[in-house]
């Protein structure tokens, strides 16, 4: 198995425990994670990343215990094997297209994907030197993705990814992320609330707050 | 991609406000600049010229005027003494050396020194091209002048009178330029020395009627008045202008003669007590010492430099606050960047140097701006001036303290960049991505 997860739970300050299903993915495949707004999907990806620490249980990615890892290997753990998918691209507007994928090279200190060839592979080559303030919605989304694969990540987590896009959009960035994962054989998984995403992945899990 | 290159992005991606803090800064760093330039070359050349003067003595007036006009041969001189009163000082025993100076004409600015060649001897002059003056209006242009007024060896000009450029011409006999000096960066580059008998000679010539308006009994001070006796014979001229001028001590003459100052050398420090105080009240002259009158001076001036030394840090320290806060609001903007770039595998430490980065390269810019402003600002100064003593400062020249200019510049961005480094440093990353 790539990534395992025993038991997790978290609280956030002042709430109630979360407790999550289990987790289990392999190399190239895929799951959504699916759940009301507010059950604690995100929190559950932000333990996924390494972004939170969970209360109980562990996190095993490609046999690594995530929280074993403390402040810079973790981030640097993290650089090199997660790709995330934020719900708005959420590019630096002060770097263009390029720069802004340079980044994620410069930070996990490893030379991923060949940058032009992502972003021609995303359908957006032609944008490489635009100003990120230039692109419209769904290119933005499309960089964010090339951000998040340019490492060649392990696991590729997507956090809502297509909650502003329309259909024509959404059907393409889904799948984009199944492509590429199973291209670079990485594990996707993708939180989501969306219906229109399930009809591409059928393999999910549920969080409910209890 | 590197962090300076983040950071340079950042800075470059809002230019007016990055701009106006690099401005500020560099207008204080500036004015610093031009202070530490000119008090430093200040100080050392008015020590400079004025090592080996123990004391000057003239008329009666002014001592800060008597020591600016005869040794910085800046403000004008104070009047002329009797040439017997200075020759009966000589004797003194307490004095070692005396040179006398004849003051009072210009060419194109430029003062003409009637002195001997213990002047020379003092300032340790060297000629770049021919030889010291032998005989009347042979005169020796300092580096500055020949540079300036291109008058080569053998050359011949008429003087003016006064110190001032516009005074009318004594174009009854022609100086001859015997010697070039080589430049010595003090006040001898801007001078042209010439013997005191040239100057003496110089207002012989002068026949009365061509200059109605200065009268005998209305001679400005420290100008020779317009010698009357006029009368001597073609034959006398000729004698006496092929006559060998004397090269030190104090040139004979026949008739009642006058200079404008003395500068002496004391024999031992026992006259540093004795002889200002002999002076001052049993002669009809004036003793002043340089280095009193230069220290009483730098205290007058003190109060201004130490005003615009006020007003540099005060702009130093909006430019430091402005930073801060053009580093803080950014940062708020900043904060979900930040996190991005947490989640792409920066560590804490690399945001925190990305801050301090832009703050430093902020005030980096600041200081490398600020001393070149401040080296323009003098530059533009010197050039405006020509004659008096901001000339002499030479604008491109740097010191050592323009190094802790930059240190201190990068200090005022390290300390501008604390608390928003800090607070990057601190960022939740989980918390800001969720934040959306």
């Amino acid at each position: 198995m790539l990534l395992e997860t025993s038991y997790l739970q978290y609280a956030h300050p002042g709430q109630s425990m979360i407790a999550f299903p289990e987790i289990k993915v392999d190399k190239g495949e895929a799951l959504l994670v699916l759940g009301k707004s507010g059950s604690g999907k995100t929190t559950l990806l932000n333990l996924l990343a390494g972004l939170l620490n969970p209360a109980k249980g562990e996190i095993k990615l490609d046999g690594v215990v995530l929280s074993s890892l403390t402040g810079q290997n973790l981030d640097l753990f993290r650089g090199k094997n997660i790709g995330i998918v934020f719900q708005k691209p959420h590019l630096i507007t002060a770097l263009n297209v390029n720069q802004n994928l340079e980044l994620a090279h410069f930070f996990s200190k490893k030379k991923g994907q060949e940058i032009s060839h992502l972003l021609s592979e995303l359908g957006i080559g032609s944008k490489a030197n635009s100003s990120v303030l230039t692109l419209s919605e769904g290119e933005a989304q499309r960089v964010s993705i090339a951000r998040a694969l340019a490492n060649s990540p392990k696991l590729i987590l997507a956090d809502e990814p297509t909650s502003s896009l329309d259909d024509e959009n959404t059907e393409k960035v889904v799948q984009l992320l199944k492509q590429q994962a199973s291209k670079i054989g990485a594990a996707l998984i993708i939180v989501t609330h969306d219906q229109r995403v399930k009809s591409h992945i059928s393999n999910f899990i549920e969080v409910k707050s209890s | 991609m590197n962090l300076f290159k983040i950071s340079w992005k950042y800075l470059t991606f809002r230019p007016l406000s990055t701009a106006l803090n690099i401005v500020l800064l560099a207008l204080g760093l500036a004015i610093i600049t031009v202070l530490l330039l000119i008090q430093d070359q200040f100080e050392k050349k008015m020590n400079q010229d004025a090592e080996g003067i123990d004391l000057v003595v003239g008329a009666k007036g002014s001592p800060l005027q008597l020591i600016l006009s005869s040794v910085y041969h800046i403000d004008f001189p104070t009047g002329n003494i009797k040439v017997e009163e200075a020759k009966r000082l000589s004797r003194n025993r307490l004095v070692k050396k005396i040179i006398p100076l004849a003051l009072g004409d210009n060419f194109q600015g430029f003062r003409i020194v009637g002195t001997n060649h213990d002047y020379l001897e003092l300032y340790d002059l060297t000629f770049s091209e021919g030889k010291a003056w032998e005989v009347p209006f042979e005169v020796v242009l300092g580096s500055e002048v020949a540079a300036k007024s291109g008058l080569k060896l053998g050359d011949e000009f008429a003087s003016s009178h006064g110190i001032s450029v516009g005074s009318h011409d004594h174009d009854q006999h022609n100086f001859v330029v015997s010697g070039i000096l080589a430049p010595r960066g003090n006040v001898a580059d801007r001078l042209i020395l010439t013997s005191i008998e040239s100057v003496w000679y110089t207002h012989d010539e002068e026949p009365e009627s061509e200059d109605p308006i200065t009268s005998q009994d209305s001679v400005p001070a420290g100008e020779f008045p317009q010698d009357t006796l006029a009368t001597e014979s073609e034959a006398d001229h000729d004698a006496k202008f092929h006559q060998e001028v004397s090269k030190s001590g104090f040139p004979a003459s026949d008739q009642d003669r006058e200079v404008t100052t003395l500068l002496i050398q004391y024999r031992n420090p026992m006259a540093a007590i004795q002889l200002p105080r002999m002076i001052n009240s049993g002669t009809g002259m004036q003793a002043a010492s340089p280095s009193f009158e230069m220290s009483r001076l730098f205290e007058i001036l003190g109060v201004g430099i130490s005003l615009l030394q006020g007003l540099a840090f005060v702009l130093i320290g909006i430019s430091g606050l402005g930073i801060f806060i053009a580093l803080y609001n950014s940062l708020k903007e900043r904060k979900y960047d930040l996190a991005i770039l947490r989640a792409i595998g920066a560590s804490r430490g690399q945001l925190l140097v990305l801050i301090f980065l832009e703050g430093l390269m902020l005030t980096f810019l600041g200081a490398v701006f600020g001393i070149t402003l401040g080296h323009t600002f003098l530059w533009l100064a010197v050039s405006q001036s020509e004659q008096n003593v901001v000339a002499a400062i030479q604008p491109w020249i740097f010191l050592k303290q323009e190094l802790w200019i930059i240190a201190y510049a990068l200090g005022v961005g390290v300390l501008a960049s604390i608390i928003p480094a800090w607070s990057a440093y601190q960022t939740s990353i989980a918390k800001q991505l969720t934040k959306a």
